[in-house]
């Protein structure tokens, strides 16, 4: 319980780090990293013991069924954070408030495969932040699976980053506020993480994007990392309107109330009218599609990449753009009530998932730059995880953005590797190949994480992603998921296998053939190197904490294990179901994956040696790739082909070229026009009109003076000739009157 | 009564006086048509003093003390304006334009 | 001690800075030491009082005036000096009270041209007397006298110490005020003698609150300019046509001073113009007598008037706000950029108020202060930029992260809480002003309301646009060749960080723990919603 309540230590320290190390990591001798270093070390062991003691407090559950255990489940959360779960928590007031949906979701719990599934007790604990009219609103921390999860994923990839970047930006001209932006990034996240009210995730929200700002402009001496820095801003502030609107409106649906638990429990229990939770989901997702990087706010990611390379690692793959797919969890029976998730095909979510993951995949065939594949990458990969979100598949979104955060960051740190290497270039095609035997590190830790990303059995990221597809419910035989979304699993495979295709064709450019780069590579130094095995063997085994219930030959307690302590259970969480396990669409994502791999080789034979196809060629493809290289007519030609032969060709090129020209030309049009607006209003409205009006008065009443100027001539005689005229007509005007 | 007459008299004197205020360059005529004026003014009040009793003489012999008054303070004016200027041509004093 | 503070604390607080006016008077202009000295003492002995009688304010009774002072002043009218300070007017007061020393020790090695330490640091004195006075005035008359002592030393500030076109700007923003004045003192004086005693409250209540006479019956005219009377007595007697029409005469008196959208051409103007130290004093406070005049006056004592009038400042509001983003982006001067970038916060500030709704009125007064801090650092910087490069011009800018990257690093802090960023104070004037729109007081068109939220948040990516773009400029880049190596551009020196640390703290302290000002004001206008019917 001391760590659920204490959990805040671990965001301030990460706080207190990046104070320090503004205030006197100039003064260190290690210019500030260590600080950092140790600092989110400690953070990370705090993690490790809040998940220790989360796993504990988990199996400690006691047994109990029914609404009556689902109340009392939230015996945990102070009261004056939520009143909802306070009431619920009161045993006979749950009782009442449920019923009808229990009735529902208990064949969920019988399907569950043997574990008996009781409710989650999160830990909510908080204190008054301020008091505005009548409401009074707290700040605190939400502790269950899902937070729990994310502090150690983020605390994790943070230290392994701090570590490569103390090698990698090794003598940076700003080293220490480096180091700082990294302790005040991960503190951002883990307060984010934390939130226990909506009110709370936004100001997480925008902390981390404005770290992600400052570090993208790392370099800011150059406009285009400025811009970069810029329209990452930007654009996340465009989807920053439907957050502010969403929270609002979700803040009086909740009967004025920011907190989570409150929001969770009245969408659940339908306190909340659906049409009010379809405009405050739909404004969400607006949010996410900017901060998860999803079609069409997903252009300002790929340029992100200006970047020093550990940050892109940490940032922009592992932990802050999946801020949208964790908060989206986190207000899943928003989502869940409010899209109709449940029974139906397709919905807002889930479509823009898929055509994520989709378009993603395909935009990243057309990069030179290694870090562009990988961020085109990453906006495919959230897509599969929005997808999975949007499908029902709760957990498996989870479990996809965990293994995804391993691998992920292995092959953002693996380029960065490289291009340490490579005189800090990232053009694959240009500066490097062949450095499979000089970087034999890099390369098989590269290698693992590609094999993971692209679905290869057993590695993590084949049990995550398969989980998913399992999760559109559409395959026959994955009985029980929430509805049937037949074109997301069309969509998610065929992003699956075009995932396979261009991370075979980055490994290609980048470890073999000859090295085309300028002086001699060189493996990098341990500094960078342990990070990336670390991750790498993440990224292998990290699916065996989420096997198939089916795998009933496993000892009792093997399987299922992260949607055991992840999952909620309870009245703040929807009556999800679980697809099951189906072999038939585990060997159709695995073949998938290898007909991308092996048809991405063949691409590379077909020339030359026809009729040859298989993967033992792989030294004779690399001759052959060479001569590609040397070759600028291959080098189109191979384009062209391999956009053709995977058929979706013309769309990945219709797809850059939208993202390019239309979406991008339509942002530049906008900020265009609004310049030009306010030029325009400027200087005809605001400058004519408007001050013309001021002006115009302050003219009139001069002239009007100037005109009685000319009686004052400074005659007496003319004075007293009007003096006496007055008089006259005076007189006169007397006369008719009174008279 | 020679009401009317009078009143004339008095009308006819102060539209004289008015008409050398105006039209006169000459300082001293200016301040003799003023003259005209007050006279034409203590003319009604006298004529008035038949009809309402004493008070309208009172302040015809008051006007008259003031008149001399005035003229002396005028005259004085007139006389250092002559020293300023080397002229007595109202027209060409036209200091007081705004 | 508390006696003391209850005879003695507000008067104090206002005329001390007065008293150091005086005493400067009588020193001889060729000693600047002891000018600055007195320049510096008079408003921490003020500020010293402030804290003093901020330490005893009893918060919990907020909504409550306390120090009450209430003496005769003009019998003739029935105006009394009436003094008094509540959780509306605390942080206010805290706010020029906290400015005022800053902006002295900014000046200490700067006056600006043509010098003369003294005439600007009397100048500057009995303008915080007017200030503070405006703040903590309870009756109509006296809050009028100080309001309009604002103006002189300001004009005075701008059109000697100003810029090149600085008689322009001084003149254009005397007369804009001052017509809005005459407008303001208008409906004053109809208050006095339209508003009559209600029938069925206690009139011994009136008397105690100082708005009336010994032998008042109900319903006779209450003759009063005292604004607790005025406010007690709800405006009865007064017509609902009569009322908007009183309303639109402080309407126009206020709305100019914030500025609101139409009326705002001053502000880019007077700022653009006027000395930084003006500047900083003028958006930091200045500003805020409009938006403190509407909640403190207006609001209360013509509710019916309010709720009329509500919607047409909601619209305004919002214009303002997306109307000044747009006028922001198409500036090339960088101070003049900020100057429209107040008519876009104080926006927010007007939508909040508009709502009628405590929620939104404490939005507003939480706007007032972060505003007046981040604009009044964001003018600062701008300031010290101007003496270094002699130029605001943003195209000749760029790469002051490398010439003098601590004010590069102030100046990126000072944007990120301009465009409201969370943890930092802008962010709680601006998103609970927002939220407040989603649900106005009762009897305000909801749709509209609605629609200006939205609009609203819109707007929120304009400032982004506009400050980034503008730090993107100035900041980031390497300096052109003119500024290369020139030896005047200095970093942060040591007067400029004792004036902007303590902002610098304050935004990020108002941004953690926004409950010092929500929790104190929020009883105040609280009380005020309630007569509004919010």
């Amino acid at each position: 319980m001391w760590f659920f309540t204490h959990v805040w230590i671990i965001p301030a320290l990460m706080a207190l780090s990046f104070l320090l190390i503004l205030f006197f990591g100039k003064k260190m001798p290690k210019k500030g990293a260590e600080i950092g270093i140790v600092f989110v070390g400690a953070a990370f062991v705090l993690a490790l013991l809040t998940g220790g003691n989360w796993i504990a407090w988990s199996n400690d559950n006691p047994e109990g069924h029914g609404p009556a255990a689902e109340g009392a489940a939230l015996a945990n959360v102070d009261p004056s954070c939520s009143s909802v779960a306070a009431e619920a928590a009161a045993v006979g007031e749950g009782v009442e408030q449920v019923e009808g949906k229990t009735a529902a979701s208990e064949p969920a719990g019988a399907e569950k495969g043997g574990h008996e599934e009781v409710a989650t007790r999160p830990v909510v604990s908080c204190v008054n932040w301020f008091e505005n009219g009548d409401q009074t609103i707290s700040i605190g921390t939400l502790v269950d699976g899902q937070s729990v999860l994310l502090l150690i994923v983020v605390t994790l990839i943070s230290l392994l980053v701090h570590v490569f970047s103390t090698d990698y930006v090794h003598g940076d001209r700003r080293y220490t506020h480096y180091f700082a932006f990294l302790s005040l990034f991960t503190a951002s996240m883990l307060f984010f993480v934390l939130s226990e009210n909506t009110l709370q995730m936004i100001v997480g929200w925008e902390l981390v994007g404005v770290c992600s700002f400052a570090l993208i402009g790392h370099w800011w001496e150059e406009k285009p990392n400025s811009d970069a820095a810029l329209k990452a801003f930007l654009t996340n502030r465009v989807g920053d309107i439907g957050l502010l609107v969403g929270v609002i409106v979700l803040y009086f649906a909740a009967g004025k109330s920011f907190s989570i638990l409150d929001l969770n429990i009245l969408a659940n229990e339908g306190g909340i009218s659906h049409n009010l939770l379809l405009i405050g989901s739909l404004c969400l997702i607006t949010a996410v599609m900017s901060k998860s990087g999803q079609f069409i706010l997903h252009t300002w990611l790929p340029d992100a990449m200006a970047g020093p390379t550990p940050v892109s690692a940490l940032i922009h793959a592992a932990t802050m753009v999946v801020a949208g797919v964790y908060m989206v969890a986190r207000l899943y029976p928003v989502f869940f009530e409010g899209l109709s998730i449940s029974g139906s095909s397709v919905n807002a979510l889930s479509m823009i998932g898929a055509i994520t993951a989709l378009f993603g995949a395909m935009l990243a065939f057309v990069q030179k730059d290694i870090k562009k594949v990988l961020a085109y990458s990453t906006v495919s990969q959230l897509g599969f995880m929005v997808t999975a979100l949007g499908v029902g598949a709760w957990t498996a979104a989870l479990f996809h953005l965990f293994t995804h955060a391993f691998f992920k960051a292995c092959l953002f740190l693996g380029a960065g590797s490289l291009s340490h290497a490579c005189h800090h270039s990232f053009n694959m095609v240009d500066d490097m190949g062949g450095l499979r035997k000089i970087m034999p590190k890099t390369f098989w830790t590269y290698l693992v994480a590609t094999a993971a990303l692209a679905g290869v059995f057993p590695l993590s990221g084949f049990w995550s992603k398969d989980e998913i597809l399992a999760g559109t419910g559409s395959f026959p035989g994955t009985q029980g998921a929430n509805g049937e979304y037949h074109v997301m699993l069309v969509m998610l495979l065929l992003a699956a296998f075009c995932t396979a295709a261009y991370m075979t064709r980055t490994i290609w450019y980048a470890f073999y053939g000859e090295y085309r780069g300028h002086g001699t590579p060189h493996e990098s130094g341990p500094r960078i190197t342990t990070p990336l095995i670390i991750l790498a063997s993440l990224g292998a085994i990290a699916g065996i904490v989420n096997l198939p219930a089916a795998f009933d030959f496993l000892p009792e307690g093997a399987q299922t294990r992260f949607e055991h302590y992840v999952e909620p259970v309870g009245l703040y969480f929807p009556a999800i179901t679980h697809a099951g396990f189906n072999p038939a669409l585990a060997v159709v994502s695995v073949l998938v994956g290898l007909a991308g791999i092996g048809l991405a080789y063949l691409y590379f034979f077909k020339d030359a040696f026809a009729g040859l196809h298989g993967l033992a060629e792989r030294n004779k493809v690399a001759a052959f790739f060479k001569n590609i290289l040397v070759n600028k007519y291959y080098f189109d030609w191979l384009y062209t082909t391999v956009i053709v032969g995977f058929v979706k060709g013309p769309l990945a090129r219709a797809a850059n070229w939208f993202s390019a020209n239309v979406i991008d030309g339509l942002v530049n049009l906008v900020g265009k026009t609004a310049v030009g607006s306010g030029n325009w209003v400027y200087k005809n409205v605001d400058q004519k009109v408007v001050d013309g009006a001021v002006n115009g008065a302050g003219s009139s009443a001069s002239g009007v003076g100037a005109m009685l100027r000319l009686t004052q001539t400074g005659r007496i005689q003319q004075y007293a000739a009007l003096f006496f005229a007055a008089v006259a007509i005076l007189a006169g005007v007397f006369v008719v009157v009174i008279g | 009564m020679l009401l009317n007459q009078f009143l004339l008299l008095s009308a006819i004197l102060f539209t004289i006086g008015v008409y050398g205020v105006i039209v006169r360059k000459n300082g001293v005529l200016v301040l003799m048509s003023i003259e005209l004026v007050l006279n034409a003014v203590n003319i009604n009040l006298i004529v008035f003093s038949t009809y309402w009793g004493i008070a309208g003489q009172v302040f015809a012999l008051f006007t008259i003390a003031i008149a001399a008054a005035e003229v002396g303070v005028g005259l004085a004016i007139v006389l250092l304006i002559y020293r300023n200027q080397r002229s007595v041509d109202i027209d060409e004093l036209d200091e007081m334009k705004g | 001690m508390m006696n003391f503070l209850n005879d003695w604390g507000l008067v104090l607080t206002i005329f001390l800075p007065l008293a150091g006016a005086l005493v400067m008077m009588a020193i001889p202009k060729q000693s600047e030491g002891a000018i600055k000295l007195v320049a510096l003492g008079a408003p921490l002995a003020a500020a010293a009082m402030g804290i003093l009688l901020m330490l005893n304010f009893d918060y919990g009774d907020s909504e409550h005036l306390q120090f009450m002072v209430n003496k005769n002043w003009i019998e003739l009218i029935n105006s009394n000096f009436i003094l008094g300070l509540d959780g509306l007017s605390l942080p206010l007061l805290a706010l020029t009270l906290f400015i005022v020393p800053l902006v002295v020790i900014y000046s200490w090695q700067h006056v600006p041209n043509p010098g003369n330490p003294k005439a600007f640091f009397t100048l500057m004195l009995i303008l915080e007397t007017a200030m503070i006075g405006s703040f903590l005035a309870q009756d109509l008359i006296l809050f009028f006298v100080f309001f309009e002592v604002t103006l002189l030393p300001m004009y005075f500030l701008i059109g000697v110490w100003g810029g090149e076109q600085r008689r322009y700007a001084s003149i254009k923003f005397f007369l804009y005020t001052l017509f809005g004045s005459a407008f303001m003192i208008v409906a004053f004086v109809a208050l006095y003698f339209l508003a009559k005693a209600p029938t069925g409250i206690a009139l011994e209540q009136l008397r105690a609150l100082g708005g009336s006479y010994a032998d008042m019956q109900a319903g006779d005219p209450l003759h009063s300019f005292g604004m607790q009377a005025l406010t007690y007595s709800g405006a009865a007697g007064i017509a609902k046509t009569t009322a908007i029409v009183i309303f639109g005469g402080m309407f126009l008196g206020f709305g100019i001073k914030v500025p609101m959208f139409p009326f705002h051409t001053w502000l880019p103007d007077a700022h653009t113009q006027a000395p930084t130290q003006g500047s900083v004093i003028l958006a930091a406070v200045l500003l805020k007598l409009g938006t403190y005049g509407f909640i403190r006056i207006a609001i209360p004592i013509i509710p019916v008037a309010a709720r009329a009038w509500a919607p047409i400042i909601g619209i305004l509001a919002v214009i303002g706000i997306i109307y000044g983003a747009l006028g922001c982006l198409a500036q090339t001067d960088m101070k003049r950029l900020i100057a429209f970038s107040s008519v876009s916060h104080m926006g927010y500030t007007m939508l909040g108020i508009s709502t009628l709704t405590a929620f939104g009125l404490n939005a507003a007064v939480f706007g007032m202060v972060a505003h007046g801090l981040i604009t009044g650092l964001l003018f600062f910087v701008a300031g010290s930029v101007k003496e270094r490069y002699h130029t605001l011009d943003i195209k000749r800018l760029g790469g002051l992260l490398i010439s003098a990257p601590k004010m590069g690093w102030i100046l990126g802090f000072a944007t990120m809480a301009s465009l409201g960023l969370p943890g930092l104070a802008g962010f709680w004037g601006e998103f609970p002003a927002i939220l407040s729109a989603y649900d106005p007081a009762v009897g305000l068109n909801v749709v509209l309301f609605r629609t200006l939220m939205v609009l609203a948040a819109v707007g929120t990516v304009l400032a982004a646009g506009y400050l980034l773009w503008l730090y993107q400029r100035t900041a980031f880049g390497t300096p052109s060749e003119e500024f290369a190596n020139d030896p005047n551009i200095t970093d942060v020196n040591k007067f400029e960080w004792l004036a902007w640390s303590p902002i610098l703290a304050g935004i990020v302290i108002l941004g953690f723990f926004p409950g010092l000002i929500f929790n104190v004001a929020g009883p105040a206008v609280e009380v005020i919603a309630r007569t509004v019917g919010g």
